[in-house]
Parts: C-alpha cells; structure tokens; sequence
C-alpha cells in the first residue's frame, strides 16, 4: 500500500510536489479516493489527497458564488447552499452507482477535475461553465491561480477551462470557485412511454427547440427503467422518456401545459407531480437507472443527439445494449455485456463512423489495462496533450498514464 | 495615447518582403494577397486606433487548406501571423507587426450546415456574428453572445476574445456556446478541438484554445450552439436619484434569484449621450439609469416585470418605464447598443473593462469618478451591470498628446481598482496590447509563466500575435529560456 500524504494547506503540497518533482516520484492525486477505479490503472509510489485541504472559504449568496478548498466534500457546499435556498445549477452526478463508495464521498476538487455535470446541464451548462476560479499546484510544486471570483473574466489563458476535466494529471486543485444560482422553486415532468429510441429522441430534440426552457431529459431503455426508485414507473420495465420543466408554480403550469399540446403528435403523455418529479430527477442525478453490477462494462458517449441512436442500432448488432439517453440524447449512457476488453473493439469501430467522444467509465482493472479508457486521439492532437502536459508537469509526476499512456 | 511598447521589427524579415510576398502568392488564390500601401492601410489598426502598424502584406484565404499552406510557409520561415477578423478589437489584439503578415478570414463567411433537431450551425470564421443569428432567425432560433459590435465582428474574432454581450447574463459568454472549432495550427496542421456534442472527457483542448487572443492557431469553422428564441421579450428602464441607488438595485435584483435576460447600466452622461441619439425616451432628470429585460411567455414577462418593479420601488427611482411596443423596445436597445458610436459623436474616447463582484458596484463607481476627476477627465459609465462588467468610457482629446496619456494612465488605475476590489482586468474585451503590462497586477509571475507554457504548447515558435497580453519583458525572459 503506497503511503497517503494529505497536505492541509496548500504550502505543504507545493513543497511535497517540489521534491516529488525533483525525484521524478510518479503521485497517484485524489480527494477521497471514490473513484480510483476511473482510468487507466496507474502506479504510483504515493498517494496525495486533498481530503484535508477542506473547507468553504468565501460564499456570498448576493453575489452569487462559492469558493471552497479542494477537499471539501461535495455535500458540504450543497448543504450551505441549500440553507440560502441556492444550488449548484449543474446538478453534478453523483458517481457512487458507477464507482462505490457513498455520497459523502465526492469532493468538489473531483467535480472540477472529471468535469461531472448532471440533468440540467442542457440549460445551464456544465461543471467548467459554472467555475469561475481555481487555484492550483502544478508538476513543478508551482502554485497557480486562474480566473477569480467574478461572473466574467477574460484576462489571459483560461486555465480554469482548460483544467477541468484533467483528471489530475496537470496540477492538483486547491480551491475552486463556483458561480451559484437560486435553487429553482419547482419542477414538473412529462413522461412518455414505450417510444423507440429514434422518436424518443425526436421528442426530446423537438422540447429542447421550444421556447419552454426544459431543463432536463433523459430515455430510458425498459431494463434501465426498472431500476427507478418511483415505484408506479419501475415495475412495468417500459421504456421511457422525461422532459423536465422548472420554475414558479403560476407560470410554469402553463408552460408545461404548452408543451404538451406543442408535443402531442408524439404521444400520449402524463404528468409527475412536483414530488415525483423531484425525487425523479433525484434519481436521474445519482444515476440510478444504471447497474451497480462493477463487472459490467459501463460506456459514456458524448455526441450529436440525432446520431445517438444511430450508434445505439450499430452496437445492437454484436450484442444487448441497455441505454440512457440524457441531455436529449447528447450523452449516452451504454451498459455491455462483460467481455475482455469491455467491447472497446466495437465501440471504437462503430464511432469511427460518426464525430463521438467515448470513455469506457468503469470496467475491471485488468480490461482498463488493457484498452483505451478515454476516446483515442489523433496523432496531432495526442502531440498537443502532451505538450500540455509538459507544460504542467514536466517530470511526469501527476496521476501519470491515468488517461493517455505517457500523459 | 502611444505609450505602449511595440515589439521591435526584425529587418531580416522586412528585407525578404518580396520574396515573401511572391511565396505567398503562389500559396493562395489569385487577388488574395494585399500589398499595396493603400491596400494595407485597411489593416493597419483595429479599434485600439491609437496604436497602427503596416504590416508585410496582407492575405486574405479562402479555404482551410489555403490557411494552413500560409502558416507552414510562416512557420518554416519564422513569419510572424497576426490573424483578423473585422478588426474591432478595442484592446488592439489585431493590432499587425511590420514584419507580420496580417491572416484575415473575411472571406470565409458562409453558414456550412445548421441543424435544428442538433441545435447546432457550422460556419467559417468570418462569418459576422450577427450572420449566424440572421442565417437561422427564420425558424426563430438565434446564436446568443451579442457584443454591441455585432453587425460587424466575425465569430472568429469572438472566439479570439470569447466575447460576451448584454444578454450573456442569461445565456453565457462565447465560451459557453461554441462546441467545435476547426483550428489551423502554425505548422500549418490542422486540428478539431471539441465535437458535435456537449462534453467530451479528456483535455479541454477548446477550453484552452477559446479566449486565446489568436496566439494559438488560426481558427477557420466553429460549429456553435443555437438557442430557440423566448416567446417574447420586453424591456424596462428604470431611472434612479443616484448611481449607488442604480447599483443597489442591481445587487437586489441578483440576490433576489431573478435572472433577467440582461441588466444594462448608465450613467447620467451616457443617458444623455445615448439617449438623444437613439431618441430612446430616456428619462434625462435621472443620475442613473438601468435597462433590465426580461423574457419568456406574457404570463412570465408581467410575473418578473412585477418583481423587478417591486424591488426597484425600494430604491427611490424617479421613472419606470415599461416597454409597450416592438418599436419602444428597439429603441431602448438601439440607445444601449449604439453607445459607443453616440459617445464617439461627442468625443474621443478610451472604453476600459474591467469587472468587480457585484456587491461593491456602487462603492467602485464612486471611486471611478474621483480617479477621474484626479485626471481632470470626464469619464461615462455604461455596463453589463448584471455580471459586473464595468465599461468606463474615458473622454480625452485625441489630438493633445498630454490628455492622450493621461487617458492611458487613468484607464489603467481604473483597472487596477477593479483588481483590488476583488475583480479583473478584462470581462470581454480581452488584454491585447493594451492590458499587458497590468498583467502582474492580476496575477503572479508563475501564473503568468504557467499561461504562456500554455501557449507555448500550441505555438512554440511564438509566431501568432506576438507582443500581446503578457508582459514584453517576460515573454523575452520566456523566449530566451525556452531556446
Ligand atoms: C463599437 C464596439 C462595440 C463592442 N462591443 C463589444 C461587446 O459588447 N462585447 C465584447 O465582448 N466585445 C465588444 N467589442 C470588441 C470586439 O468587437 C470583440 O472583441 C470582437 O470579438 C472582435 O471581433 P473581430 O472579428 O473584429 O476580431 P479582430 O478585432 O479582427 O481580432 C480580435 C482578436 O481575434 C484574433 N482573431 C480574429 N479572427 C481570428 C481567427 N479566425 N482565428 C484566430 N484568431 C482570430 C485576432 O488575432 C485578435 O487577437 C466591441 C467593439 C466595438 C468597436
């Protein structure tokens, strides 16, 4: 077992990544270590975790923004917010259906670091839409900062962005700033049953093109479905499609009103109350319509929803696939029959075909060993990661070969 | 104002002019080279007009494959490239070199392909910004970020700046709205950063790349996002005692939860300025003035209209006028969106900035009019006060070289307060010439070094514009070491 080092400020950890650098130590970078079983498999010699660089250091409900320490678990902020009737507005997912460990378990460094957003993202964009600052050691033991605390920051090169999503294996986050929004009064949802994948999507995309401002959709396959927690939705295992509307309880009747009679040629539709549909989209959020089987291969594909279940349909050929369609079918969700190397072969054979980002998001250690976890690149974009990478950790000391082999 | 360093010419290079000239002429299409003096002329500033340099030539690409064959005869004869859109810059980031040549993508400015079901349209980066919006109005979608220059600026230059507009507040700054970019790399290779889709995992390569200032690569499509149009929208101005009344309003409205589409501020000048050009019925008694819009169905329009109304009553204004008409609204905005023009009617003037946390607006704008006053200058404020996006506007007379400095020098304490108030140095219109030495004020020297091996990355030659947003010093410092 490699020694853990948790360094409390952020001081302790540029001096740890200084002599790591000088000697070339490879660092496995973690907050509470929930998702280690994310990526390639990576030796490390330590382990460096931000669990105690913890703590809200500047929230102002006026203002809309929160800053707090890498290590500060992911609840904790949501818990401040909610106390001032505000949230997150990306709704970051809960990972634990996919990877273990319990919902305590996500620290905010994470969700900047793998970019993790949820439903509402269609409308409110992503985890890096919503940062607006980031401090930072890099490879070198260089503490860093980018962006600030403020709605709009174009000074320089935006690091913030460019960041996130780097799994850790550019610098290690000490804090992150966060643009917050008020917590949206209320929800209500149209439910549609038993469309095919290619309707599903139809309705979706044609929500989406409304001027009702649907703030979050999701098709699920039967089996998936199932695994709902609403029990007058989970037992019939019928596939099913969701659209959800937000906002105050006078306007927002009419406008789900609208959008129903604006989608009808799709279907007949029925209604979630707001307390179904919060606890719906609750379960939307923690990814429960997925497995928590962690043998069977579990794939993210980001692409254009039109093509979506054209990707689906070619899989469906070599073998069963169970799919989520979320952000009207811009993010997949696909769940494979267990095999070496976790169908990677096809998949990547398939996605050739269309522009597709594909992250093989969970399999056993020995298939990631052995496949490409994050979507291949080509040979002049792998040229101009790994000279990012040099440019943040020359040594090659952070999280190395989590995401690229060499990288 | 001229106090700005530029980066010296190299006379090896102005020596190969012809040479150069003839290459790159067999690299394009016919007519697609400028050389002439005249010709030039049209290159030689942005809208930093103080500041103007001929550059070598001027090319003027009509496809990917003509760019990328520019960038590798550049690269492989260190070539300096400065790539332009329309030329707005107002921070002089398309200001050319004289031994650069000037890449401009006018001529690239078809729509490719636009998708309704995908919500998504791919153009050439020469495309104006309102192009896009007009090329899909028809099905009442549009293309959200609006700088006020939008009739003019291409989306290649917005992407440059990641430009913003008054209605970012609701729908984000052009960084959240472009998901793939076709970019030309100096050594002449091509590159897709981002997809067809929202998120991709792996490196942000896009992220990097957007707000880059044209230091990265040359960009020659976007594929970007587009927005169905709200049901209705509907402007109100709001006329207040005092700026610190406009400004707490401001907060009020934020703190509140309300999210209107934009949140536009002026000042008593400006009101007037504007106001008389756009014969907008701005209320001309006021010391302040706000223009809050709102959107969605007519039920959702009167619920926040009603909230807006009511949370401005706390502040004493002295007017509310609610839009009643297509008409009324167009010329609400016409004022707001015709600002710099009106101003420019009057005055030379200097447009700073910078932005500060919304809760300290009133106190800053307080502090903008001392400064001002400390350099006996008149300065006009109008804002995205909704993201805290200050645009001071400094007035001075261009033709008195002592007044030209003194705007400079008061522009850049004017920033410098944004920075101390816990804000930046630029929301949208980037740093350019014009913000690069004020860049340690900002950030630390490993900051600015971590952002420049960023850059480095993508252009290790540091051929693409040059001498812009870090510090002279520090990219030789920078150049020395990495060679
Ligand atoms: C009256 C007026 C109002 C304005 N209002 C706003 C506003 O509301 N909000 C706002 O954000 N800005 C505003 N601006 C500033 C300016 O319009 C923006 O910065 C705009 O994005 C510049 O676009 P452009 O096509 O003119 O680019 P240019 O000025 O030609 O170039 C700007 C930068 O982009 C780079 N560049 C241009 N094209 C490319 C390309 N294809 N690939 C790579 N790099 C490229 C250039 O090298 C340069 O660094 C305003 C300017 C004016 C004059």
């Amino acid at each position: 077992m490699a020694d853990v080092f948790m360094p409390r400020n952020e001081e302790e950890l540029a001096g740890f990544l200084t002599d790591a650098h000088a000697g070339r130590n490879p660092l496995e970078i973690c907050g509470f270590r929930s998702k280690r079983e994310a990526g390639r498999p990576l030796n490390a010699s330590a382990v460096i975790s931000a669990a105690k660089l913890s703590g809200i250091t500047l929230y102002e409900p006026k203002e809309l923004v929160i800053s707090a320490k890498a290590g500060t678990p992911l609840y904790e902020v949501e818990a401040a917010l909610a106390g001032q009737n505000q949230e997150l507005a990306f709704e970051p997912a809960d990972l634990c259906r996919i990877y273990g460990g319990d919902a305590l378990s996500a620290s905010v460094g994470a969700v900047a670091a793998m970019n993790i957003s949820g439903p509402r993202r269609i409308l409110r964009g992503a985890a890096r839409d919503n940062m607006l600052g980031l401090r930072a050691v890099n490879g070198e033991g260089s503490p860093i900062k980018s962006g600030g605390r403020v709605m709009k920051n174009v000074t320089g090169v935006d690091l913030v962005r460019g960041l996130s999503g780097s799994w850790g294996t550019l610098s290690v986050f000490t804090e992150v700033t966060f643009k917050v929004m008020p917590k949206a009064p209320e929800s209500r949802t149209v439910i549609f049953l038993a469309l095919s994948d290619e309707a599903a999507v139809g309705v979706m995309s044609a929500a989406m093109g409304t001027p009702y401002e649907v703030s979050g959709t999701i098709h699920l396959h039967g089996e998936l479905a199932g695994r709902l927690s609403d029990q007058e939705i989970a037992p019939a295992r019928t596939a099913l499609t969701a659209l959800r509307l937000e906002g105050a309880p006078r306007s927002l009747g009419s406008r789900v009103e609208r959008l129903r009679r604006e989608l009808a040629p799709f279907g007949g539709t029925y209604e979630l109350d707001p307390q179904r549909s919060k606890d719906f989209w609750a379960d939307i959020r923690s990814l429960s319509f997925l497995s928590a089987n962690f043998d069977r291969p579990l794939w993210r594909i980001a692409t254009a929803p039109s093509k979506a279940p054209l990707i689906v349909r070619a899989l469906s050929v070599f073998f069963e696939v169970n799919a989520a369609y979320e952000w009207s079918g811009g993010l997949l969700w696909l769940e494979l029959p267990p095999s070496s190397d976790a169908s990677a072969t096809e998949v990547r054979r398939v996605l050739a075909e269309f522009d597709a980002d594909s992250m093989l998001m969970r399999a056993p250690r020995a298939v990631r060993a052995g496949v490409e976890v994050f979507h291949p690149l080509p040979f002049t974009k792998m040229k101009i990661v790994q000279a990012l990478k040099n440019a943040f950790d020359p040594a090659g000391i952070l999280n190395p070969g989590r995401m690229y082999e060499g990288v | 104002m001229s106090q700005i360093q530029m980066l010296r010419a190299d006379p090896m290079v102005l020596a190969r002019r012809q040479a150069i000239v003839s290459a790159l002429s067999r690299a394009v299409s016919q007519g697609a080279v400028i050389t002439g003096d005249t010709g030039l002329r049209a290159f030689e500033t942005d809208a930093l007009t103080a500041y103007r340099a001929v550059p070598l030539a001027a090319v003027l690409p009509q496809t990917t494959a003509e760019v990328s064959r520019v960038l590798k005869f550049c690269n492989e004869n260190s070539i300096k490239v400065v790539a332009r859109g329309a030329g707005t810059s107002l921070s002089g980031g398309a200001l050319p070199l004289e031994d650069c040549i000037v890449l401009g993508l006018s001529r690239m400015n078809r729509v490719l392909d636009v998708n309704f079901a995908d919500r998504t349209a791919t153009v050439e980066a020469g495309i104006t910004n309102l192009g896009i919006s007009n090329a899909v109005a028809q099905a009442r979608f549009f293309y959200a970020p609006d700088p006020s220059s939008q009739l003019a600026c291409t989306i290649g230059g917005n992407i440059a700046m990641n430009s913003g507009g008054a209605h970012c507040l609701k729908y984000g700054v052009t960084a959240n709205n472009v998901l793939k970019l076709k970019m030309v790399l100096m050594d002449g290779e091509i590159v897709e950063l981002g997809g067809d889709y929202l998120d991709g995992q792996g490196y942000d390569l896009l992220g990097f790349a957007v707000g880059s200032e044209g230091q990265f690569g040359v960009v020659t499509e976007a594929t970007v996002r587009i927005l169905r149009q709200a049901e209705a929208a509907r402007p109100l101005l709001i006329g207040f005692p005092s700026a610190e009344a406009a400004g707490g309003c401001v907060a009020a409205i934020v703190a509140d939860g309300l999210i209107p589409v934009a949140i536009e501020f002026m000042d008593k000048l400006a009101i007037q300025v504007c106001g008389d050009f756009a014969k907008a019925g701005y209320p001309r008694d006021a010391e302040a003035m706000l223009i809050v819009e709102v959107e969605g169905s007519e039920r959702d329009i009167e619920e926040q209209i009603a909230r807006v109304t009511e949370i401005a009553g706390r502040f004493d204004p002295t007017t509310i006028q609610i839009s009643q008409s297509e008409e009324q609204s167009a010329a609400i905005w016409k004022g707001r969106k015709a600002a710099f023009g009106a101003v420019g009617r009057i005055s030379d003037f200097y447009c700073m900035d910078g932005v500060i946390p919304l809760g300290k607006q009133a106190g800053v704008l307080k502090q903008v009019g001392k400064v001002g006053e400390k350099y006996g200058l008149k300065i006009l404020n109008i804002f995205h006060a909704g993201d805290g996006n200050l645009h001071p506007l400094i007035l001075y007379n261009a033709n008195d070289g002592r007044e030209k400095v003194a705007a400079e020098e008061c522009g850049a304490e004017l920033l410098k307060l944004c920075v101390d108030a816990g804000g930046c140095l630029t929301g949208e219109h980037g740093v350019g010439i014009e913000k690069r030495e004020l860049m340690r004020y900002q950030y630390t020297e490993a900051d600015l070094i971590q952002q420049m091996r960023v850059k480095a990355a993508f252009d290790p030659q540091w051929l693409l514009n040059p001498g812009k947003v870090f510090p002279l010093d520090l990219q030789d410092r920078f150049m020395a070491g990495a060679q």
